[in-house]
Parts: C-alpha cells; sequence; structure tokens
C-alpha cells in the first residue's frame, strides 16, 4: 500500500503541489549540519528554519491522504538499541509520508557484549548506502561515536542521559503553535533532570529560543554544574543558562509552560528517592500547583507518562495540556529534518 | 670491563644536593665517578657529549602496568619497558591485574622469569593485596615478599571493605611493605564515567566525585594510623586528598602518596572540550581512574609536589588497544598510555613554575625510592641517586626542546592518549639501564656519542 501510494504523482497528492509548498517556505532555509546529535550547535535561525518546514509538513499530515513522496530513492534505517514505541513509530511514519524506504533495526544493547561492536553495525548499514541512521541508543554519547565512522548523516533520537533533540524541535514547534514566540517565556521542567535527555535538549533548544528556562527537581535528582555560577568564568557559554529551584511550587510560579518529566521507577530502587508515593507528593503536576502558573499556560510531557507519579491524570488531559499535539508534531518536525537533510546531501552529491 | 663516560652535563640530584657541571663515569654497571673533569681521565670507554643537557638518575616509576601476562594485545614487558626507556625510566613498578593476577609464588615465579627474558629496564613486581583482586580475602603477602615483590596493591579496584584493608595494613606491617590504594569508594562511583562535575552533568555521564577519593584516602588513613602499617595512596586526583595526606604526614602516619601526569596537568575538560566551548565530544582517551579533575586541584597537586607532600610523579600508563578504546564512552576502558609522555607533561608544571626542576626530579628518582625503601632491597644500594656505588641507571634529557605528541610512533602498544598532537616541552634523549644505553632519541642519534678519544664522531 505504501509503494501504490509513493508511486502517486506528486502532483495528485490532495491536489497541491507540495514540492511547491516546500520550496516557498525553502527559501530562506538556513541549514548547515551533516548529523542532528543535539541542539547544541542550533542557532534561533536553524530552529526557526525547521519549525517553518515542519509547518509545511504538519499540512501534509492533515491531508485525507498524507503522503507527499518527495524523499524516494532516500534509504533511512532506525537503529534502536533501546525499546521505543512513539520516537521509532515518528521516525518511520515520517520517512513513510515522504515516500523514503525505511528499514527498523532493533540492536539490542547485548549484541555489543557479543562482540559486534557499534561501529561495525554502523559500517555495515553505511555500507547498504543508508543516507541517514536514526539512532537511539543508553548510552550519553553513542551517536557522536556513529557520526565518525559513518557517511550517512546520524540523527539522535535520545541517547543515555545525554540529548533527545528532535523532542526539543517538535516541543519548540508545539510550543510556538500555541504562542507565537518563545522569548522571555518562563518554561519549567520538572523531574529527574539528572538523568533526562530531553531536559538537556530542552535546556538547548528553549534558551536558543529566547525563552528562561528553570529546572525543578528533588536535589538527589538535580546535576550540579547546570548553574552558571558553578563553572569556572571561562566555561561560562559551555552551557545555557538556566535556573534551578528545588520548591515546585515557586518554580510553577507565572509559568508560561510546565513540563513534566517521566520518572524511571529504577530512581526509587537506585535511593535516590525514597518512594514514589512522596515523589508525587512533592513533585507531581497537579492542577492546584498548576493554579499559579498563568491562567493561559501549556502543560506538555513528552511522554510515555505516568499518571499519578509525575502528573495528575486531569491536567493530562485538560485543555492546557498538548500532550496528544507534541505526537503528532513529532512526526511533522522528523519529517522536516529528514527534508532538509535529504537536500544537503543532494546538494553535496 | 665496560665503561661509559658522559661528559660536561648538567647534573641534578636533588639527593646529593648537586645542580652543576660535571662529568660522570660508569664502570660495570654501577656509577664509579662522578665530578668535573671526571671523564678526561678514562682511558678506554664508550663516551657521550652531555653538553648543554642535563643528566640524573633515571626516573622510577612506582605504578604502571605491562599487562603481562594475560593482556598481550594490550601490552607486553618487552613493548612496555622499551616504551619506559623510551620516557627515561629505567626502574617501573608492575602492577599485579593481569591475568592470572600475581597473588601467589607460582604466578610471581612466572612473571619473573618473563621480565628476566624480555625487559629492557628494571622491573619490579607488585602482588596483589587479595586473592584474585576480589577483595574478599588476603593474598599471602610472606610468599609475595619472599617472592620478590615490592609492594601490594589490588589498583583498578580498591580494598573496599574496611576490616579487609586493616588487615591488609596490619599484615603487611610484618615485612614492612607498603600496600597501595586505588582510593575510590566503590559504592559512589558505581558506573562513574568521569569527575562528577559541570561536565558530566552537560555529557550526562555518570559521575565519580571528589569525595568518593577523599573518603578512603581519610579512612585508609586512620586505619594506617591504628594498625602502623604502611598506606600508600596511589594516583592522587584531589585537593582534599592532598591536604588529608599533608595533615597525617604531620602527625606521623605512616603514608606516602603518589600523583600522576596527567592529573597534574589535565583537566575533566578535556573529555568533552578542545579548544573552545561550542562543541563537545566524548573523548575516550581522556577516560581514565581516578578521572582526570579541576583546575583547583592540578592546583593542590602541584602544591602538593612541591611542597613533598606528595612522594613521587607516578605514570599509571594504562595501555589500550583501539578497540578497548574506539567504543561507546561508557564501555570504554579506564587509562592512559603515559610511559612516553610521562616526563614531558610533568615538565609543564616546571615550566609554569609550580616547582623547580630538581623538584621534578627528585618527585621522579629519590622521592618513589624512599617512599618505598626500594635501595635498601639486594643490590640496589644508591637507587635512585648518582651516588658512587648506585646502579648505573641515568636519564640524559633536554628540558627546553619542543617535541609533538605522536601516539602513532610510541613504543608501547597502547596508542591511547588524550594529549596527541600536543608540543611538549622537555625531551629524554638517551637512557641509561645499569651502564647500558637502552634508548637514544633519534633526534640525538650522532650528536652525542663521541669517539673513543673523546672528539665528536
Amino acid at each position: 500500500m505504501a509503494i501504490s501510494d509513493s508511486e502517486r504523482p506528486i502532483n495528485s497528492v490532495a491536489g497541491q503541489s507540495v514540492e511547491g509548498a516546500l520550496g516557498a517556505a525553502n527559501q530562506d532555509v538556513v541549514w548547515n549540519h551533516d548529523h542532528v546529535l543535539d541542539l547544541d550547535d542550533f542557532s534561533y535561525e536553524e530552529i526557526e528554519s525547521v519549525i517553518t518546514l515542519a509547518g509545511k509538513m504538519r499540512e501534509v499530515l492533515d491531508r485525507r491522504i498524507a503522503r507527499a513522496p518527495i524523499l524516494r530513492g532516500f534509504t533511512m534505517i532506525n537503529l534502536f538499541f533501546e525499546p521505543s514505541t512513539r520516537t521509532r513509530a515518528s521516525f518511520e511514519l515520517a520517512g513513510k509520508v515522504l515516500g523514503a524506504d525505511v528499514i527498523s533495526v532493533s540492536a539490542n544493547t547485548s549484541s555489543v557484549v557479543k562482540g559486534e561492536s557499534l561501529i561495525d553495525t554502523v559500517k555495515t548499514l553505511s555500507a547498504m548506502t543508508a543516507d541517514a541512521i536514526v539512532m537511539r541508543h543508553g548510552m550519553s554519547g553513542a551517536p557522536y561515536l556513529a557520526s565518525k565512522h559513518t557517511r550517512a548523516s546520524v540523527i539522535n533520537a535520545g541517547d543515555g542521559s545525554h540529548a533527545h533533540p528532535t523532542q526539543a524541535l517538535l516541543d519548540i514547534y508545539t510550543l510556538k503553535q500555541r504562542l507565537g514566540d518563545l522569548k522571555d517565556k518562563k518554561i519549567v521542567m520538572v523531574g529527574d533532570i539528572s538523568h533526562s535527555r530531553v531536559a538537556r535538549s530542552g535546556m538547548w533548544g528553549f534558551s536558543a529560543m529566547g525563552a528562561n528556562v528553570v529546572l525543578c527537581g528533588p536535589p538527589t535528582l538535580l546535576p550540579s554544574g547546570f548553574l552558571v555560577n558553578e563553572r569556572p568564568k571561562h566555561a561560562r557559554s559551555a552551557l545555557p543558562d538556566v535556573d534551578i529551584e528545588t520548591n515546585i511550587d515557586v518554580a510553577i510560579k507565572d509559568a508560561d509552560v510546565v513540563m513534566a518529566l517521566r520518572l524511571q521507577k529504577e530512581r526509587q530502587q537506585g535511593g535516590l528517592l525514597p518512594s514514589l508515593h512522596e515523589y508525587s507528593r512533592l513533585y507531581q503536576v497537579t492542577s492546584e500547583r498548576l493554579s499559579k502558573a498563568k491562567s493561559n499556560h501549556i502543560l506538555m510531557h513528552p511522554g510515555p507518562k505516568n499518571e499519578g507519579i509525575e502528573i495528575g491524570g486531569d491536567v493530562a488531559s485538560g485543555s492546557n495540556s498538548t500532550i496528544e499535539e507534541q505526537v503528532t508534531n513529532g512526526v511533522a518536525v522528523r519529517m522536516a529534518l529528514l527534508y532538509l537533510i535529504a537536500q544537503k546531501n543532494q546538494r553535496e552529491n | 670491563m665496560t665503561t661509559l663516560a658522559i661528559h660536561n652535563a648538567r647534573v641534578i640530584d636533588p639527593e646529593l644536593n648537586l645542580d652543576g657541571i660535571a662529568d660522570i663515569v660508569l664502570v660495570d654497571g654501577h656509577i664509579a665517578r662522578i665530578g668535573p673533569n671526571e671523564a678526561e681521565m678514562v682511558i678506554d670507554a664508550e663516551r657521550v657529549d652531555a653538553t648543554g643537557l642535563v643528566v640524573s638518575a633515571g626516573f622510577i616509576d612506582l605504578h604502571c602496568h605491562l599487562r603481562e601476562p594475560g593482556f598481550e594485545y594490550k601490552e607486553t614487558i618487552a613493548t612496555g619497558t622499551a616504551a619506559a626507556a623510551r620516557g627515561g625510566f629505567t626502574t617501573v613498578c608492575a602492577m599485579p591485574n593481569t591475568s592470572p593476577p600475581i597473588d601467589s609464588q607460582a604466578s610471581i615465579e612466572s612473571l619473573l622469569r618473563q621480565i628476566e627474558q624480555s625487559a629492557q629496564v628494571r622491573v619490579l613486581p607488585i602482588g596483589c593485596i587479595t586473592v584474585g583482586r576480589q577483595g574478599k580475602e588476603l593474598a599471602p603477602a610472606g610468599e609475595l615478599v619472599d617472592s620478590g615483590v615490592v609492594a601490594l596493591s589490588d589498583d583498578g579496584d580498591a580494598v573496599a571493605d574496611a576490616s579487609l584493608m586493616q588487615a591488609a595494613l596490619s599484615y603487611s606491617s610484618l615485612f614492612n611493605l607498603p600496600v597501595s590504594q586505588h582510593a575510590e569508594d566503590p559504592s559512589l562511583v558505581s558506573e562513574g564515567q568521569m569527575h562528577e562535575g559541570w561536565v558530566s552533568a552537560r555529557l550526562g555521564l555518570r559521575g565519580r566525585p571528589s569525595s568518593a577519593e577523599e573518603i578512603f584516602v581519610a579512612r585508609d588513613i586512620a586505619l594506617a594510623e591504628v594498625t602502623g602499617g604502611r598506606l600508600h595512596i596511589a594516583h592522587v586526583s584531589t585537593a582534599g586528598s592532598v591536604s588529608l595526606i599533608a595533615a597525617a604526614k604531620a602527625r606521623g602516619v605512616n603514608v606516602t602518596a603518589e600523583v600522576t601526569p596527567h592529573h597534574l596537568t589535565l583537566t575533566h575538560e578535556l573529555v568533552a572540550f578542545d579548544n573552545n566551548y561550542k562543541k563537545i565530544d566524548y573523548n575516550a582517551s581522556a577516560k581514565v581512574n581516578p578521572p582526570l579533575r579541576m583546575d583547583s586541584d592540578l592546583e593542590a597537586l602541584g602544591i602538593g609536589i612541591r611542597d613533598g607532600i606528595i612522594d613521587a610523579i607516578a605514570t599509571d600508563h594504562a595501555p589500550h588497544s583501539l578497540s578497548d578504546k574506539e567504543i561507546e564512552f561508557d564501555l570504554a576502558a579506564p587509562g592512559i598510555s603515559m610511559l612516553e609522555t610521562a616526563f614531558a607533561l610533568a615538565m609543564t608544571r616546571v615550566h609554569d613554575g609550580t616547582f623547580p626542576l630538581g623538584t621534578l626530579i627528585r618527585s621522579l628518582t629519590s622521592g618513589p625510592v624512599r617512599a618505598w625503601d626500594l635501595d635498601k632491597r639486594t643490590g640496589l644500594s644508591g637507587l635512585g641517586t648518582l651516588t658512587p656505588g648506585a646502579p648505573a641507571d641515568l636519564v640524559i634529557f633536554d628540558p627546553e626542546m619542543d617535541w609533538t605528541v605522536e601516539p602513532n610512533n610510541f613504543l608501547s602498544k597502547g596508542k591511547n592518549t588524550p594529549i596527541a598532537g600536543r608540543t611538549l616541552k622537555g625531551k629524554v634523549l638517551v637512557t641509561i639501564s645499569e651502564g647500558e644505553i637502552v634508548y637514544e632519541d633519534s633526534t640525538a642519534a650522532g650528536r652525542l656519542r663521541l669517539s673513543a678519544r673523546g672528539e665528536r664522531s
């Protein structure tokens, strides 16, 4: 079925020329990345380019037949060393909507132990002429290593506690849809900051867009070093300026955006929390706590969520919540990234 | 009778309070004479012209990993000691974390045979503290001493159990044997990949906090104090540890310590950043345990050497294969191939004025010898000094010569270094072990050798 869709002439897709629409958006695209490893090297203009293009992609997605086969002949390999449902499905769908050849490889981290190294795996996939490798890995930095051993573009779909740049981009896109502009908006991320790749990429992306980022969680889940005075002067620029607040009520006050982060249940077994019950008592994002945020605040969650632990069930499905929009927007943002990477590869080849 | 005469060197020996131009005459593997114009009076000798160069006793490394037996793909005694000779080291103490570990008479005798066959410089073995380095029961220290070990260590792992460490210090005092501890509390560093600080926070890597080291340094000092055992702290890396050791020494605790050239000169920033703070990387060549720390630690460690709080500079030479390092950061083996860069890297702190050259030489020669009483061993009287009668172990170096670190040219099998491409100032040109030239730098070839009559060849 996918094949017959992708065989459809481009101009017949929902009656409008997708390439024309993209072309218009394309004129002032700022993009110079071979890989998407994190947002730390993304400028405001680059993020704007992705978001604008994601808007066009969202239009495609909202059509009756969501197909715009502009990436025919582009091969994208999903290489997931960690289980994932939504990110993996989102990338697969993004590729398929654009007519790319999509292959998903479930590599168990134990295969590394069995002898096939990450570098071998990546080189093998490269030799199969992959254009992009979308990689999820449980260890921080793994996509950086991979990117040095392949001609394909590596897109980081989450590495350890380090980064999840496509999540941050889809969050920015979602917020811009609602707020228009992120400048001087107060964005509070609540939860397990220490182990959160969503928080790490979010702080770069939100800061690049001019927002004020506040990180909130119990001291055992907040790393030291994120505050500017915890770094030597010469390294000020090594991280964006953020604020840290352990009291959730103080953190949420007058917030424009509150993002609850998923709490991994093993944190309690690791001795970092007395109990999940205590965590939810102290840090659950509830309607009562949100009443101190701005009245038109936005509630986000990267998913999958533990309702009743880090987020109250009623607020998760409330009108301020963008949780479902985030999912749809995720596909659009990933389509935009694939398109930008394909364009750059084409220019260079 | 073989004679080697060194002409016109700047001879530095802090033990002899010597820093001046002199000749040195080596006869039959021992230092025979030292003084102005001594070489002129020797008739039949191989001659080296050291004009403009410094000569000191050969360097002594209390801490290196030669990997043999068991990990010959990383290093062998032959390649490791060739690297040592190139680095100016004439005596190296080999850590026992081999396979099998050196925890019995049988394993040590086999090791000694291998050393006899293939070592280019003196190798002194270190035995395990606990059987199989498992941290469960004491290895037979008496048997190990009789077989020739110079210290005990489970290096790579700390002896975590306090009562076992107490027993180790207490029992080894029977033989006056140093116990070298890798001081990091495992409960605080499990899965830790680098120094816990802003860089680990930035990279999303698990940290190894300074407190993990300081807790064990403090604990083991207390245990040494009650047992009278002889504690040696391996690779001290934090300012807090330097304070603890200084205080312990001041009240007479039997404790000694070493610092590595990399902990003296490199920081945790090297894991993530090269020249700017824009772009990050996960540089596994800078992964080492204990981890590279902060500027403030470097400062304290420099003072530790300057003031003699830290007895020795030891390399913790830890060679690894490319495949051990070019892998996910969490899986990469910790350690740096250091023998060939140790002297020049440590010279950084001489050139920046932290301590004088004589202090560096002391930390590489008589400091380590006295820490472990190596000169009390048979045949090693005078080791680490240029005293007549001492082993003819010498190094000739140019303290000002620039050179670039090129790991592919290392004699060590381990090319793992975070300072590849860096230009260092200070180069070993000739290394002499028991009166024989065991290393001569290519840039020195022809320049230093003199004819039998004392003319340039």
